[in-house]
């Protein structure tokens, strides 16, 4: 089945069907795992105790805020230069999974820095960025609900998805460019990790969890987005027959 | 007369009638001048301190005020139709729009910025470094806000969503105008340094604007 | 498993994180649940989609 096959909403719903077991279940089978790394296997930093643990919640729910915002990006690409008709709904699906993740960075990020640095919250580079990031994703959606019609509202959103794609850099690169409280990069760097790979390894398995978390979750918002599309045209056909 | 100079002296004429907006932005500048002090208390070594930092905050507020009204006006009476239609290149014609803005909106912030700046006890070389920074950085305000004046024509209740949607672009605006504005004021960095970011930043959203506030325009009305 | 001194605030973040991960399990399900029955009535009461009325030609 070709890519393009994707682009009919039906073919997507009948694909959504078979795939989606599959995936809840490599999900939890993957969340085993990582939980079990992380949880148990993984050593204690010599500085932070078992703090660290946090690290295998914040870091790939950081990850995944960002990753959504440049699927949604790729989205907005879709609906503004090819007029595919699932970008747009691609696009409104993640947004709420996508602030959802960044909120959980905020607030497990956090929790790790109160008994790390002393506070809950400071105005660093990345964590403010991180922030913008999610204001941004509240008026993103904001915007998709304040508009009747799915396209246009589609469209209003995919322009101001590609300008706010301009706070990735700026969110990946801020703890280079300011020395402030905020660790460096240590994982994806030139030169290689930084990280013991005692560390690395539940990292990662946990990472691989979320993401397959999010496929899912994105894969059947999708799909009720469409039904909702459904729903909506059957509705005003409806109306329409009754009223003509 | 060429359209583009045309549409340029239709708004600026627009904006200073009565109803147009060009010198509201002036009043709630100095609005949240004066209400300041009335919040952190009268310290002058305070206000003096946070002087740079409540000018840049209030021009960017009042920059944001007239926004919601820039394209929704023209797409109430009809004109934005015929904007859309015209001959010029949409592009270029939302930047005169964004100009026609600046020049009725931006501009007459940083000409007040050497009266509030004496309300808030910042010394003279000083109010003329935040004059200069906000010269420059006003005209970025403007163009960031252009792309949600575009958003807003195509909400109902656009004007509530459109600080939410600009806020966040504006943000390095408003970090580097400060920090330039401290840097020459106090120091240690100098001046240079987030100055020219800050040209840079208008720079940039010179082009971005008018691109997206058009893209959403074309796509957004249809 | 000793979590050590900040046992809270390792608890309270995992806490988060499955609270919000249940939260979004439950909107995407019950979304689904709510849009399905929208459907069936739909259906149920003759509205028919153009594509779903018109047989797909052989």
């Amino acid at each position: 089945m070709a890519l393009v096959d994707l682009a009919n909403p039906t073919r997507f719903l009948a694909l959504a069907e078979r795939v989606l077991p599959w995936l809840i279940a490599a999900t939890i089978f993957a969340f085993a795992v990582g939980l079990g790394q992380a949880l148990f296997i993984a050593p204690d930093d010599y500085q932070q105790g078992a703090t660290v643990k946090i690290m295998f919640v914040h870091v790939p729910s950081a990850w995944l805020g960002m990753f959504c915002w440049a699927l949604m990006s790729a989205a907005a690409l879709g609906t503004l230069v090819w007029r595919h008709p699932l970008a747009d709904v691609a696009a409104k699906a993640a947004a709420p999974i996508g602030a959802a993740f960044t909120f959980l960075c905020l607030f497990t990020g956090s929790m790790w820095g109160r008994p790390m640095w002393g506070t809950y919250w400071v105005w660093d580079a990345r964590l403010t960025s991180v922030l913008v990031m999610f204001i941004m994703y509240l008026g993103l959606i904001a915007l998709w609900r304040s508009v009747e019609d799915p396209g246009r509202a589609g469209r209003a959103a995919a322009v101001l998805t590609l300008v706010g794609a301009v706070n990735l850099p700026i969110i990946k690169f801020s703890v280079d460019w300011w020395n402030t409280l905020h660790q460096p990069a240590s994982v994806f760097r030139l030169g290689g990790s930084t990280i013991d790979r005692s560390i690395l390894v539940p990292l990662f398995a946990m990472a691989i969890a979320f993401t397959l978390l999010f496929v899912t979750l994105h894969i059947a918002a999708m799909r009720n987005e469409i039904m909702r599309r459904r729903a909506r045209t059957m509705l005003m056909l409806q109306a329409s027959a009754q009223g003509g | 007369m060429s359209p583009l100079r045309a549409l340029l002296v239709r708004d600026m004429r627009i904006a200073v009638r009565i109803g147009g907006g060009a010198l509201m932005g002036v009043l709630f500048f100095l609005a949240v001048v004066t209400l300041t002090p009335f919040a952190v208390g009268p310290d002058l070594a305070l206000l003096r301190r946070i002087g740079p930092a409540i000018l840049w905050l209030g021009a960017l507020l009042a920059s944001l005020l007239a926004l919601d009204r820039l394209f929704a006006a023209d797409h109430e009476d009809g004109s934005l139709d015929l904007i859309l239609m015209g001959s010029a290149p949409l592009e270029l014609t939302v930047a005169t729009k964004g100009l026609a803005h600046w020049l009725t909106t931006g501009l007459p912030l940083v000409i007040a910025v050497p009266v509030l700046g004496l309300l808030l006890d910042i010394e003279p070389n000083a109010i003329g470094v935040v004059a200069l920074t906000l010269l420059v950085g006003t005209p970025a305000l403007t163009f960031i806000g252009l792309i949600g004046a575009a958003l807003a024509v195509a909400l109902r209740r656009g004007g509530l969503l459109l600080p939410v949607l600009v806020l966040p672009l504006t943000v390095p605006v408003l970090i580097f105008g400060v920090s330039a504005a401290d840097a020459a004021i106090i120091g240690p960095v100098p001046f240079g340094t987030p100055f020219t970011i800050l040209c840079a930043l208008t720079l940039m959203s010179l082009v971005v604007g008018p691109f997206a506030a058009a893209a959403t325009l074309r796509h957004g009305l249809d | 498993m000793s979590l050590g001194p900040h046992a809270a605030f390792i608890l309270a973040a995992y806490g988060a994180a499955v609270a919000i991960i249940a939260a979004l399990i439950a909107w995407v399900w019950l979304d689904f649940r709510a849009q399905k029955r929208l459907l069936g009535h739909l259906e149920a009461s003759g509205v028919t989609r153009r594509s779903a009325a018109i047989k797909e030609p052989a």
